[in-house]
């Protein structure tokens, strides 16, 4: 290298500066793309939207402030508004329970299918896989909706739309981490003649069991949410509930505003517990 | 290690053991306990009496298949031949479907399976069904009188004012009004072109090929026109729809991640040593996600109305919650070297920030906002559902009519589409940005 050499270097030089010029120009192509795409659609949300961006943002304030001067007028019924509605959060809580416990089961055996290494027919893994993508990409919402006109309304239908969906989505998180999982357990049991489910039980599991929990806490944080909204589209819970209050309009706000105060709480409760329990496991400490 | 200390670490050893022993009977237990209990709370023993499987028999059916009405008016006698029995289905006077021949007064009604409907005049029917007599039914005097007995089996119901019965492929009634017949045929008829198209009933090569049908527009222009504004599907709807959903999705999303960063710098220990203000930012954080997308949707479709831009600014306003709290956690996971080594060249603060933290951080930034806008495709398909925009509110407008399930089925068909492809973009996108592969 004769970096002395001043054409050499000059030619380096160069070489540089227009590589940092093309780069800048992407990046800057980019975010003008970006820009354009940002504000033309929102341009195209306002024009679409019934009521506009700028008459909506002065009356932002309204309805909050209706709720809370009802509520601050009937403060003394809240409490008692809170006790009747507490049977919903129940149901609410439950569905979101149930579907994470059952999601987090059939994605247990999805993503032990489905992962190298560990499959019980290794040819059929991309079908696997094939069908937790699919699982995934159904929103809970198109599930719960068919079921409520099959099954009537009420927490079922809400609980086997969100467990498909969860089965989906912590199949491919367990799976990303049982890939990682050490195979020597596995090995060792299967010499002395262990069939597959008592590999996965007793090899694998130990090993990943932390991570599958945070992450299938991670996942009932969400379907607590999702329980809630879907109970707004007519599948039972709290949010049924809310809907009725809703509908009611002026003169039931305290109520609506008693349903507030319960998700609210039972949303930061549960994310707070699961972040504590989850930062333990993941750190390795006792519960 | 003397004998006394291997004791006690045998004993403890036993009890670590026995502990695991006890948890592993108990972790099922306690599943199936609960599991007991929400049998009760769900009410699932009285599920099997309240589902009705009628309905999702009519729902499976329905999703593959089409009717055609064919009503005969008492009165005058006209016959009207609707598919789905919808007005926008209708043939036109002249048009008739080919399983359908007329013969002066008579009309023969091939419904599949040898069984033929022939409607007579004075308002007169008969149905000829294999392996069963011939059925003979008309309306004298305003009273509806058949050939059949009365212990008739059950797929025939008949009293005085109505006569119906259901064939394994169709139905016919006879009422005081009217005398119709349903006629099943599999696939979603119509789904390119109406009955009063030009361009109905011609095979795609014919129509790429064949001669000009439509005096005044080319076939190409002509198909496209009939087909984007077929009245039965309403494709131009549907895909408008589905821009809205993804409209939500991206502009929410990123809009979020957009106001979340620059606050996401003040809930940072490494960039706000104040402690007040770090704390503030991030119970704004928590509060803005505690409240949740349902009760932010609620409360902004009361200020903005239905459509796309509610539904929008609450995928915004909670994301910014999320957005600003994982931001700040990857903004204090910054190597400070970095910006040490820009600051020693004599860069100003927004240089440090520009060249020191951004670079750091741009990776996580865009590999979590892509993970949301993929997530976000989802939430504001029911986000749309509450506040009344894009493929949502059709899907639910098409459940709560309870008979256009072939509709319910496609948009279902469009949204798992429009998922797994914002799914697989957005991978993508991670993949070249990110990895720069």
């Amino acid at each position: 290298m004769t970096f002395a050499d001043p054409d050499r270097r000059s030619g380096i030089q160069d070489g540089y500066l227009a590589l940092v010029a093309r780069r800048r120009l992407y990046g800057g192509l980019t975010l003008l793309i970006f820009v354009l795409l940002m504000s033309s659609g929102f341009v195209i949300a306002d024009g679409r939207n019934a009521g506009g961006f700028w008459s909506g943002l002065s009356q932002l304030g309204d309805f909050p402030a209706g709720v809370i001067s009802e509520a601050w007028q009937k403060r003394t019924q809240l409490p008692a508004h809170m006790l009747t509605y507490f049977p919903a959060l129940l149901e609410t809580i439950n569905i979101a329970a149930v579907s994470t416990l059952l999601g987090a089961l059939f994605g247990l055996v999805l993503s032990l299918l489905s992962t190298r290494g560990l499959a019980l027919w290794p040819r059929l893994t991309p079908l696997f896989r094939r069908i937790m993508d699919i699982m995934r990409a159904v929103p809970e919402i198109v599930i719960a909706l068919v079921l409520i006109f099959v099954m009537g309304g009420g927490p079922v239908p809400a609980m086997i739309a969100i467990a498909f969906h969860t089965s989906g989505a912590l199949g491919k998180l367990f799976s990303e981490v049982s890939e990682n999982a050490d195979l020597k357990p596995v090995e060792g049991l299967s010499s002395v003649g262990a069939n597959w489910s008592q590999r996965m039980l007793l090899g694998v599991l130990p090993q990943v069991a932390p991570n599958y929990l945070s992450y299938a806490l991670l996942r009932f944080e969400i379907n607590i949410r999702a329980s809630a909204i879907l109970g707004f589209v007519g599948a039972g819970g709290i949010g049924y509930e809310l809907k009725n209050a809703m509908s009611w309009g002026q003169g039931k706000f305290d109520e609506a505003a008693a349903i507030f105060l319960l998700l609210f709480g039972t949303i930061v409760v549960f994310d707070q517990l699961s972040s504590i329990v989850r930062n333990r496991l993941t750190k390795g400490a006792a519960l | 290690m003397t004998v006394a200390d291997l004791g006690l670490l045998q004993a403890s050893a036993t009890r670590h053991v026995q502990r695991k022993k006890i948890a592993t009977l108990a972790v099922p237990a306690v599943i199936l306990l609960y599991l007991t209990y929400i049998f009760f709370a769900f009410e699932l023993p009285g599920l099997a009496g309240r589902a009705r499987l009628d309905n999702a028999a009519i729902l499976l059916s329905d999703a593959v298949s089409y009717k055609t009405h064919v009503t005969r008016d008492s009165r005058s006698g006209d016959i009207e031949v609707a598919i789905e029995g919808e007005r926008k289905g209708t043939y036109p006077g002249g048009m008739r479907p080919d399983w359908m021949t007329t013969d002066g007064n008579t009309t023969i009604i091939d419904l599949g399976g040898e069984e033929v409907v022939t409607l007579l005049p004075d308002n007169a029917f008969t149905l000829s069904l294999p392996g069963y007599p011939l059925i003979e039914a008309s309306l004298v005097n305003g009273r509806v009188t058949s050939n059949q007995p009365g212990d008739a089996p059950d797929w025939i119901s008949q009293s005085g004012t109505r006569l119906g019965i259901t064939t394994p492929h169709g139905r016919v009634t006879l009422t005081r009004t009217k005398t119709e017949v349903f006629h099943y045929q599999p696939g979603w008829e119509l789904f390119f072109f109406t009955l009063d198209s030009p361009y109905f009933g011609h095979g795609p090569l014919a129509l790429a090929f064949g001669p000009q049908l439509d005096a005044n527009r080319s076939n190409l222009t002509g198909v496209w026109q009939d087909f984007w504004s077929n009245r039965m599907w309403r494709h131009s709807d549907v895909v408008w729809a589905i821009g809205e959903t993804i409209l939500m999705a991206f502009l929410g999303t990123f809009g979020a991640a957009m106001i979340a960063l620059p606050l996401a710098f003040l809930a940072a220990r490494n960039f706000t040593p104040l402690r007040i203000v770090r704390f503030g930012f991030r119970r704004v954080f928590d509060f803005v996600r505690g409240v949740d997308a349902l009760i932010w949707t609620i409360m902004l479709s009361r200020a903005f109305g239905p459509g796309p831009l509610t539904g929008a600014l609450a995928i915004l306003v909670t994301d910014t919650g999320s957005f600003g709290k994982i931001f700040s956690e990857a903004l204090e996971n910054v190597d400070d070297k970095q910006i040490e080594g820009i600051a020693s060249t004599g860069a100003s603060t927004v240089q440090r920030y520009r060249f020191g933290v951004i670079p750091q951080v741009t990776p996580v930034l865009l590999s979590q906002a892509l993970y949301f806008l993929e997530s976000n495709t989802r939430s504001a398909t029911i986000i749309g559902a509450i506040t009344g925009g894009g493929i949502g509110l059709l899907l639910t407008q098409a459940m709560q009519t309870q008979k256009d399930w072939e509709e319910v089925t496609y948009y279902i068909i469009l949204i798992v589409l429009m998922v797994m492809v914002m799914d697989t973009i957005s991978g993508w996108l991670r993949r070249k940005l990110i990895k720069g592969e």
